[in-house]
């Protein structure tokens, strides 16, 4: 009796977040997907087919004959999506190279930073977080605009003579994606340079490296796993962005983040706007499984 | 020939004014902070020699350590090695590594690449790495496991892998840091004579950083007694079991009586000590005539005798007293014996037959005894 009860409790101990993901993740899936193999229709929803139980088998059959992959085969004839995936990709990338290039000496501070105002530290990283996101990203706005902070400052010491035009461009979004992303980026670095044994650097010292070598033959190896892990923590999101391309971005800034919106909400068009969605998901999807399939195949050897 | 111990060495170039100290600590004083690490400390280590430094935790044998392989900087005075003045060598110019307590293995490396590290490190040709990592292996025995990572190997293996890679570059001196505390007993006596057989094979320089006064004693030519900064004593493991200099060394190294009591004469080269009623010791004067003087005279339990009969010579070197307690631990037996004046005095005994007849028991009344010479007078 005590083994069948502990059985199940078992089962459900696993049951629960197996159904979290189901329920949140799983089923929101299925539903974009249907949508993109839908037909944009003026209705109510604005697609069809309709999904009606009433029609018994035939209306299930009926159903799913008239779905297909037209919306799919549209994203690959107009040239618009694929330079937004492009564009994206390539933003995010070359953001998260920048963040991590900001973060990791920040990360590598903290990590040799007094035990005792460690937590303090810990703490200003996640201080913006107190904010909102849409806040900080406005106030970007003000502090790069052309009349806005940086541009009086630098007029004022005479390190420039016209304001520079940052806001609505390209700079304008890596400096955004930078700014807000960083603690996601400082939080793993710092986890995984805050383990690191200080033995190995004085060890690696005794053995002939000097300080600088010594970081690059076994701190900067060792703190991989905290970039691997920032570098998708940023990267991921980063590339869906919405907010930060539509605000601080310019008409030149392509994101499909951006595309995705405007098929949604300007061209009310849910079946192509979800397959959008679905195709991006694809693209950050099996690279990352591909990543991490090989990273534990080289951990088990 | 009489001499302290039971081991005659051959090797003892500190009893040579003429030789040329290798290590020399001179006047080297170590503060963090307001906190005196190492307090104006001078040494000499001899080549080839096997050195310990041994002493209780936070005594300043690991600062000492350190700033021999360069890690801390002395706050005053100056560290010679190979007649080269230290000051402001880094880590990575000196001719010494360390073996360290964690062993600080590379992780992300297998042993191979671990040891081939320093060797790497100098630019040394790869097929002269190769032929080296192998030799190493093969000194260690860990020539199957080469291309393992250290999270793969067993606690004895890891250990042999650090002190591969810490003789892999061939260095004037190596040091160890607590080599052999994270071992179990059995692998660890096993290592201490592995070690002190490759010490010998390589004909190099040891100083060694232990808390373990046994491991001390097995391995190290000389020892260094340390506590708060400073060496108490420096002597050949005998002579610091037999002849301790202090109180603090008497206690600290092995178990010990000491016997307080007043010098009530002093003739013919004997001393007397009044320790208690009817107990007065009675020792070679050596060169202290300290007649009226409070003095310790220090003595190992395996010198004193127990025996129900009174000794010849009653009261001289010897006592009367109550069996307190007993411990038989295979090899010996130990005995507690209560004095009158309330001292109890722990005697052991080497269980050479396997059985005796009528043995003492608990409670009995019993007499200790000793010879003059068989313990130290301390000077204080």
């Amino acid at each position: 009796m005590v083994r069948l009860v502990n059985g199940i409790f078992n089962r459900l101990v696993i049951a629960i977040p197996f159904g979290w993901l189901l329920i949140f993740f799983l089923v929101p899936f299925i539903i974009v997907m249907r949508i993109s193999l839908s037909t944009t229709a003026i209705a109510m929803p604005p697609y069809t087919p309709v999904f009606d139980i009433a029609g018994g088998w035939e209306g299930i059959k009926d159903f799913l004959s008239q779905l297909s992959f037209d919306n799919f085969l549209y994203l690959t004839q107009d040239s618009l999506y694929l330079k937004a995936y492009i564009s994206s990709v390539t933003i995010a990338f070359f953001s998260t190279l920048l963040t991590l290039l900001v973060g990791y000496p920040i990360a590598y501070a903290m990590a040799q930073a007094p035990r005792t105002i460690r937590p303090t530290l810990l703490m200003l990283v996640i201080l913006p977080f107190w904010t909102s996101f849409l806040i900080r990203v406005y106030a970007w706005i003000a502090i790069l605009k052309p009349e806005g902070f940086l541009n009086q400052i630098l007029l004022y010491l005479g390190l420039i003579h016209e304001p520079l035009i940052i806001l609505n461009t390209n700079v304008a979004v890596y400096i955004g994606i930078v700014y807000s992303y960083l603690p996601f980026m400082v939080l793993p670095l710092y986890s995984a340079l805050e383990k690191l044994d200080g033995t190995l650097i004085e060890a690696a010292e005794d053995l002939g490296c000097t300080r600088f070598q010594a970081f690059w033959k076994v701190t900067f190896p060792l703190s991989l796993p905290g970039v691997v892990a920032g570098f998708l923590l940023v990267f991921i999101p980063a590339t869906g962005e919405f907010v930060i391309p539509d605000l601080l971005g310019g008409s030149e800034t392509l994101m499909i983040g951006k595309t995705l919106w405007a098929e949604f909400f300007s061209n009310r068009d849910w079946p192509v706007s979800s397959a959008v969605a679905i195709v991006l998901l694809l693209v950050l999807v099996i690279p990352i499984a591909l990543f991490q399939n090989a990273q534990a195949k080289a951990q088990g050897e | 020939m009489k001499s302290l111990g039971s081991i005659r060495r051959s090797f003892a170039p500190w009893t040579d004014p003429s030789a040329k100290p290798y290590i020399s600590f001179r006047n080297v004083t170590k503060k963090f902070g307001t906190f005196v690490a190492v307090d104006d400390l001078s040494l000499d280590i001899y080549h080839r020699e096997f050195f310990a430094l041994l002493g209780a935790s936070g005594c300043g044998k690991s600062t000492l350590l350190r700033m021999l392989a360069g890690f801390e900087q002395p706050t005053s005075g100056e560290i010679i090695l190979d007649g080269v003045n230290m000051a402001g060598t880094p880590p990575y110019r000196r001719p010494v590594n360390m073996m360290f307590q964690s062993y600080a293995l590379f992780p992300h490396m297998t042993v191979e690449k671990n040891i081939a590290f320093g060797l790497k490190q100098d630019g040394m040709p790869k097929n002269e790495i190769a032929e080296r990592v192998a030799q190493m292996l093969k000194l260690v025995k860990l020539e199957k496991f080469a291309t393992r990572k250290p999270h793969q190997l067993s606690g004895g293996q890891r250990q042999r892998v650090a002190l591969a890679r810490s003789l892999a570059k061939r260095p004037k001196v190596l040091l160890l840091d607590e080599p052999l505390g994270a071992l179990d007993k059995k692998l660890r006596e096993e290592t201490q004579f592995e070690l002190m057989d490759l010490q010998q094979d390589l004909g190099l320089t040891f100083v060694i950083v232990t808390h373990d006064q046994e491991e001390a004693m097995t391995m190290a030519d000389r020892i260094a007694v340390m506590s708060a900064g400073k060496v108490n004593q420096v002597a050949t493991p005998a002579e610091i079991y037999e002849a301790p200099n202090s109180r603090f060394v008497a206690d600290f190294i092995g178990d010990v009586n000491i016997f307080d009591g007043l010098v009530t004469s002093s003739e013919n080269g004997m001393l007397d000590i009044a320790v208690g009623e009817g107990f007065t010791i009675r020792t070679p004067i050596g060169n202290m005539d300290v007649r009226g003087a409070s003095r310790g005279f220090v003595i190992r339990p395996e010198k004193i005798r127990v025996s129900r009969e009174a000794p010849a010579n009653a009261g001289i070197n010897s006592a009367r007293g109550e069996m307190w307690d007993m411990a038989y631990l295979g090899d010996m037996t130990v005995y507690f014996v209560k004095l009158p004046n309330g001292q109890t005095v722990r005697a052991s005994s080497l269980n050479a037959q396997r059985s005796v007849e009528n043995p003492l028991g608990y409670d009995e009344d019993v007499w200790i005894s000793f010879d003059g010479d068989a313990g130290v007078l301390l000077k204080d």
